[in-house]
């Protein structure tokens, strides 16, 4: 009886050693996400302008389905992610391929080269970008050189091609971060299974897509979820690229929410009401990737 | 192999290189060119490097914006590393069912945009400010707090504990350590690799993040680098070679941080996605 209740205590102090080593961690976490969450929650029911904010009900909602900028964002946002994220993750996953060939010479260089652009800051590369992407900047001029074109693109004040560069950068700074998350999980495959597709008469093609597209699927799922999220959330290349122009052709979801707050007349609430549609698509996206990776297991 | 092949796989891999490293290059020997000559298309380095530094640091304080990102950034790293690895370390040493409820409810968070939080954050600091005025709005500690703690670090410092070796605890306590003592001088000491990977993550996006310091920041004494080289860049007619002077400066740290820990980061990135 009495090493049973030695034991219960033995165990409740361990216990409590355990939230306390947690609670700092876990008390932020709430403060600084979870309840802000709720906040803009109870904001997205409010409009008015600055801190003056009245209940208005479902009002901000309605707006939100006529709000022909918010569209105009919605649609430029989708344009990034359904063109850039496959063309990122496909170039990453064939260069990390590349990369894990146990013949290839200069490996590191090559990798570090790659991984580089993951370094600089988004602010930083977007200025260099911005000036690169010029009409009369050094990426016209040099594929002018090449007589690839004959009159320079205007890559930053045309509403088509501001979203290709913009689409662009976004994989220049992404695809060696990629990279090596798929470098990494490829090293931990087993070589003999490679061999054995091999003396099975495999082609490199079949073993990509029979044994290394199957092995590396939770890491895929992974960075294209974190890339998925990432781009729904672009706002420095945007802002420091093209500024959202020309004529909104470039404006980001965040970038929008930005203005409503801080640009425009201050519309906390309304920006709040734009902000829960990201988490809104958030949720089914991740949704949809997690049921998309999972009904092959 | 075949050899057409190879030559394949080499040319694709050098392009990918050669466009992953050309903008840097061009940074680089920008950075030495007066502004006309960047315009012009110079690629070759010039001999204008000391006169475009001159010029930025009289222009601009940005010796006040690198003092400013290297105390958010540092204080940033250390408080990170100590909360989410004291997380860690409880929520992997001492299971629970209800810690390993808690812990998924965390990872939740990870979903959550900055955008969606961003004018809560905001008005939380405003009323802060009121009452604490040195952690509320326009001040480094407010840019530092929000951003301490992330799930993700949290999850990764858990992830690297599953394999740290349990028998060192027993032994520990059987020399008397206290629980806190197990985790400074046996847990700390033995996840150094884990540490600096963490460590790295984290500086980095630090001394890089934008848009909360945009939001929280206001008076230009308070600027960070990359608010200061945001607002260089949008300038009407920019002077590209200090432009790019500044750029290189601001990209030194992490740079820097990056060089000398790459090894460590590679290992710690391996060791979070086993």
């Amino acid at each position: 009886m009495s090493t049973a209740k030695k034991g219960m205590s033995i165990e409740r102090k361990s216990n409590l050693t355990g939230w306390l080593f947690v609670s700092l961690a876990v008390i932020m976490i709430f403060v600084f996400y979870f309840y802000p969450m709720f906040q803009a929650l109870l904001l997205s029911f409010k409009s008015g302008t600055g801190m003056n904010l009245q209940f208005t009900g479902i009002d901000n909602y309605k707006r939100l389905f006529s709000d022909i900028t918010f569209i105009t964002a919605l649609k430029n946002t989708f344009i990034y992610l359904i063109i850039q994220v496959p063309i990122m993750i496909i170039l990453a996953l064939f260069i990390s391929v590349l990369l894990n060939n146990s013949q290839l010479k200069l490996k590191g260089f090559f990798r570090t080269a790659i991984f580089l652009p993951a370094v600089t800051s988004l602010v930083a590369y977007s200025v260099i970008f911005k000036y690169l992407f010029a009409t009369d900047g050094l990426v016209n001029k040099l594929l002018m050189n090449i007589h690839l074109i004959q009159t320079p693109i205007a890559w930053i004040t045309d509403p088509f091609w501001a979203k290709v560069t913009i689409i662009i950068a976004i994989t220049w700074r992404w695809t060696g971060y990629n990279m090596i998350f798929y470098l990494s999980s490829l090293q931990n495959i087993d070589n003999s299974i490679y061999e054995a597709a091999r003396i099975d008469g495999a082609s490199a093609t079949r073993q990509f897509f029979g044994i290394t597209i199957p092995l590396l699927k939770p890491i895929i799922l992974f960075t294209s979820i974190t890339s998925t999220i990432g781009t729904l959330q672009l706002f420095d290349e945007v802002v420091n690229i093209t500024k959202g122009g020309p004529g909104n052709s470039t404006l980001s979801i965040s970038q929008y929410i930005y203005n409503l707050s801080f640009k425009y007349s201050s519309d906390f609430g309304y920006a709040a009401t734009v902000s829960y549609s990201i988490v809104v698509i958030i949720i089914i996206l991740a949704f949809l990737q997690f049921k998309l990776a999972g009904d092959d297991k | 192999m075949s050899n057409i092949k190879k030559v394949g796989m080499y040319v694709f891999l050098s392009v990918c290189a050669f466009i992953s490293i050309f903008p840097f290059l061009w940074m680089l020997t920008s950075s030495t060119n007066v502004s006309a000559d960047v315009t012009k298309g110079r690629i070759l380095p010039g001999s204008h490097l000391f006169e475009n530094i001159k010029n930025l640091f009289e222009s601009v304080d940005i010796s006040n914006a690198l003092l400013n990102s290297a105390k958010v950034s540092i204080s940033t790293t250390l408080l990170s590393l100590l909360i989410a690895s004291l997380a860690g370390f409880g929520f992997e040493i001492y299971r629970s069912k209800a810690r390993d409820a808690v812990f998924s409810i965390l990872l939740l968070s990870m979903m959550i945009p900055f955008a969606a939080i961003m004018i809560p954050l905001f008005q939380m600091f405003g009323k802060i400010s009121n009452v604490v005025p040195f952690v509320g709005i326009d001040t480094l500690s407010g840019v530092v707090l929000p951003t301490v703690v992330t799930a993700f670090l949290i999850f990764f410092f858990r992830q690297n504990a599953k394999m740290f070796p349990k028998d060192l605890l027993e032994a520990g306590r059987i020399d008397g350590l206290t629980e806190i003592g197990l985790f400074f001088k046996v847990f700390m000491p033995t996840m150094k690799t884990t540490y600096a990977a963490a460590g790295i993550i984290t500086f980095m996006s630090s001394w890089n993040n934008y848009l909360w310091p945009l939001i929280v920041l206001q008076s230009p004494e308070n600027q960070t680098v990359p608010l200061l080289i945001s607002t260089l860049g949008s300038a009407y007619s920019p002077d590209y070679g200090m432009i790019m002077t500044a750029i290189v400066i601001s990209t030194i740290p992490t740079a820097l941080v990056f060089f000398f820990m790459q090894k460590h980061f590679v290992a710690g990135m391996t060791g979070s996605v086993k």
